[in-house]
């Protein structure tokens, strides 16, 4: 319409700066300062280390839910797959018994699979069933949260085998060169996210699908599949932030999880991913999470509010991370 | 007669890019004053200025012989200069009376009057010549239908000046002409009616006087008295544009590449039968409505479909899109923003998103490669744009088409369906585009035109099929091509009589 007709020069893209990517990055940033001059012992690095460590498992399952989210979609059952994928786990771990690498091997396949199969199954029915993904991961939130109540019958499942628990336990406690090795698990999820997201077709797809859907379906993309995929990404996402949990508390209870699905969808917003997908940011996202466990942390740390607001201020801060968003794309 | 609304010099800049520069014009009661230009020429950002949605840079308003100046729409509204958009802006959900008083709900006791509202628009319905029942839900009116609620909306308020923006861009001739009945129904009134559109034939029927822009600039005023459509184009353009169509190729060979017998799409189309031939340019008249848009949507598998398609003497039936991609045959959409292109997106992943797989080295995607796919697609297309990183959203709509174009070409299909390859594109693109699909023709590909503008129908098309009522009504061959030819398969009646049937019709 206001197009004028100057031919494109062939300088490559000139260096500018997005802010909507920025923002979550600049906000970490300004959190960390605000830190430091709340407390002194905020900025040590062992206090650090702590914090980004407790990130990790919102962390590894809102790079899923970045998928899933930029390509349309929604995932409510993550905390409640968590809670199952669990269970289920440790269940398992029991079960098999013998101490030994091989068991914890095989336990951890368990979860894996077990997160990937949830996640098929919301993908097969939002996809086939034609229905929205917001009703259809709200009833297998109930349903995956039944289960592993169930499962508990209404109490704790407590990993049996202290010996097992023992070899479980550097999983979470652990470090390799001074680095916590769930902070290395969350780090190597997201690197392989972005990769997959920005480097390959299913990831451009993913866009497109997310972008609009008819017309990724008039251009041929098999939107079936990558929708499908996208949940089963977030399923193995899970799986895998359960691997690092179990070894935390050994046990599994009718509270696992909760609200997990809420601080996931959080993290991918504050991260700058459009909710209405088309545009995703797993770095964004990550940089999300980190920031709401930081929030958690200087709230502890300070006296300012009550510790037991940290909910509230993590809700009010998913409120004012839209609010930006939505007034720097007006400045475009 | 008198001024209502004179614009003089005025000018807009987004940034430092000039859109309109110096633009002066007069708009006087009882006149229909057409504004004619390429896209990019400022029509739309004049209409824009005129009707209060922006404000000019430079340059005043006057209304009435008052210099004014608006704060937004609604204060111009207020002012009794109103805007029919372009775009289908109403609420699908509600009724015909619902949508026309949304926002300025009538009242009684707080609650809302449905009666007196379904009076009032019972009221400004009749007012306009038409017979919608206020209570049906808009959603399941015809395209046409919507078009006339959105203007009775606009003219629930007092008006002196009505603007128009591209109105019959979705309506067939019939409904066209009833517009235009309307059209000349306000301007009786002494209204005064500011056109915008692309189609010079309707301006010549519709039009007193026309102002033409080229570049943000002001070519000239005249009266319709003696100004023909060709002449308005050469204006618009500032060149001969006596060859609008390229010679038609003499690429048709005997050779049937495709053959689609009985093929039915549930509720739009049953028992289509047509023959496509190599090189051929063959084309889908018909009104809208008629089902063209649905037959092709089911063949390359976006719809369900049933019926026989022989594909180069071979059975096939694509589920979808990309099946029929693989098999070399393409379609490319009539709705270039909802279905064509992703319009959040840059310029590199619209046009590589159909043919991605040509562009991935191993597991991963090849920007390098996709970025000199793009500069050659630039240069090849001749796709204008101030910014290489632009959104596909920000491109005018002819250089959207021509995006749509290359990222479809990408596939290298041999059977091409372009559906109203030239909606909503200046007349200049246009040229290039008829150009492009003759070289299509002559490369030895097949290309199939759905359109609903006859003379492009006939000054590109080697054979035209016309549709009725989801039916393949006949063909015309070559020899034999006529606005009337078609007219009557796609209508059952003469041209002449068209008018006659809207002035009854409507």
């Amino acid at each position: 319409m206001t197009e004028t007709a100057l031919r494109t020069d062939a300088s490559r893209r000139k260096f500018s700066l997005d802010m909507r990517a920025l923002s979550p990055f600049l906000a970490l940033i300004v959190l960390a300062i605000a830190g430091a001059l709340i407390n002194p012992d905020f900025l040590t690095a062992s206090n650090i280390l702590n914090v980004v460590t407790r990130s990790a498992f919102i962390a590894i399952i809102a790079v899923g839910a970045t998928f899933v989210i930029s390509g349309g979609g929604l995932d409510l059952s993550v905390g409640s797959m968590a809670a199952l994928v669990a269970g289920v786990m440790i269940l398992t771990l029991n079960w098999l018994g013998a101490p030994g690498v091989s068991t914890l091997a095989l336990g951890m396949l368990v979860a894996v699979s077990l997160g990937a199969a949830c996640g098929l199954a919301n993908g097969l029915i939002v996809t086939f069933g034609r229905i929205e993904p917001f009703i259809v991961t709200l009833g297998t939130m109930g349903i995956f949260r039944s289960l592993v109540i169930w499962l508990a019958a209404g109490g704790t499942i407590t990993m049996r085998n202290s010996e097992l628990r023992e070899l479980y336990r550097p999983v979470y406690f652990g470090d390799i060169a001074g680095v916590p090795v769930p902070i290395i698990a969350f780090v190597v999820v997201a690197a392989i996210g972005a990769l997959i997201l920005y480097k390959t077709s299913f990831g451009r797809h993913v866009i497109a699908l997310g972008s609009n859907e008819d017309v990724a379906r008039y251009s041929g993309v098999p939107i079936w599949r990558v929708r499908t995929l996208t949940y089963v990404i977030q399923g193995i996402c899970v799986g895998i932030a359960i691997l690092i949990y179990v070894p935390r508390l050994g046990s599994a209870t009718p509270t696992t999880g909760l609200l997990w699905e809420l601080q996931a969808i959080t993290a991918v917003v504050i991260g700058g991913t459009a909710l209405r997908g088309g545009l995703g940011r797993v770095w964004g996202t990550v940089a999300g999470a980190i920031i709401l466990e930081l929030v958690a942390n200087i709230m502890v740390l300070s006296n300012f509010v009550s510790e037991f607001l940290v909910g509230a201020v993590q809700g009010a801060i998913i409120i004012i991370a839209m609010l930006v968003q939505r007034s720097l794309q007006r400045g475009r | 007669m008198a001024s209502v609304l004179r614009a003089d010099h005025i000018s807009k800049s987004f940034g430092p890019i000039e859109v309109l520069s110096g633009i002066s014009l007069d708009l006087q009661a009882g006149e229909v004053h057409a504004v004619i230009g390429e896209n990019g020429a400022g029509k739309s950002t004049l209409m824009r200025i005129l009707s209060g949605h922006l404000t000019p840079t430079k340059g005043s308003l006057h209304l009435d012989g008052q210099p004014i100046s608006f704060s937004g729409p609604v204060e111009a509204e207020g002012k009794g200069i109103v805007l029919v958009h372009q775009e289908i802006l109403l609420a699908q959900d509600l009724t015909v009376a619902q949508n026309l008083f949304l926002g300025r709900e009538l009242r009684r006791y707080g609650f809302v009057d449905d009666r007196a509202m379904r009076e009032r628009t019972r009221a400004v319905l009749d007012e306009l010549g038409v017979s919608i029942d206020p209570d049906r839900v808009v959603g399941r009116l015809s395209i046409a239908d919507r078009q006339l609620v959105q203007i009775a909306r606009a003219l629930l308020v007092p008006h002196k000046v009505v603007a128009f923006d591209e109105p019959t861009a979705v309506l067939t001739p019939i409904e066209a002409e009833s517009l235009f009945q309307i059209i000349r129904r306000l301007r009786s009134q002494g209204v005064a009616v500011l056109y915008i559109s692309h189609r010079l034939n309707e301006v010549k029927v519709v039009a007193d006087r026309v102002t033409v822009l080229r570049d943000g600039r002001l070519i000239t005023t005249r009266d319709i008295e003696g100004l023909e459509p060709l002449e308005m184009a050469r204006l618009m353009v500032g060149r001969d544009m006596s060859k609008l169509y390229p010679e038609k190729p003499a690429t048709a060979s005997d050779q049937t590449i495709l053959t689609v017998r009985d093929m039915s799409v549930p509720g739009y189309v049953e028992n289509a039968s047509f023959k496509l031939r190599r090189g051929e340019i063959l084309g889908f008249g018909g009104l809208i409505g008629a089902g063209r848009t649905e037959l092709f949507e089911g063949l390359v598998g976006l719809r369900p479909s049933q019926g026989a398609v022989t594909l180069d003497g071979t059975k096939v039936h694509f589920s979808d899109a990309r099946e029929a991609m693989a098999a070399g045959v393409v379609y490319l959409s009539e709705d270039r923003k909802g279905k064509g292109l992703l319009l959040q997106q840059n310029l590199r992943v619209n046009l590589t998103l159909a043919a991605l797989e040509k562009f991935t080295r191993g597991s991963f995607i090849d920007v390098a490669g996709e970025e000199r796919t793009l500069d050659e697609a630039i240069k090849d297309f001749d796709i204008r744009t101030r910014r290489r990183d632009l959104l596909a959203g920000q491109l005018s709509g002819g250089n959207q088409q021509k995006l749509l174009l290359a990222k479809m070409m990408l596939i290298e299909p041999r059977i091409v369906i372009i559906d109203e390859p030239t909606r909503g594109v200046d007349i200049g693109t246009k040229e290039q585009i008829y150009r492009f699909i003759a070289s299509l023709a002559e490369q030895g590909r097949s290309v199939i035109v759905i359109s609903s503008e006859m003379q492009e129908l006939i000054g590109l098309c080697h054979r035209v099929v016309v549709m009725r009522n989801g039916q393949v009504a006949g063909e015309v061959e070559q020899a034999d091509l006529s606005e009337d030819a078609i007219v009557y398969l796609a209508t059952g009646v003469h041209e002449e009589r068209a008018a006659e049937i809207a002035a009854g019709h409507v």
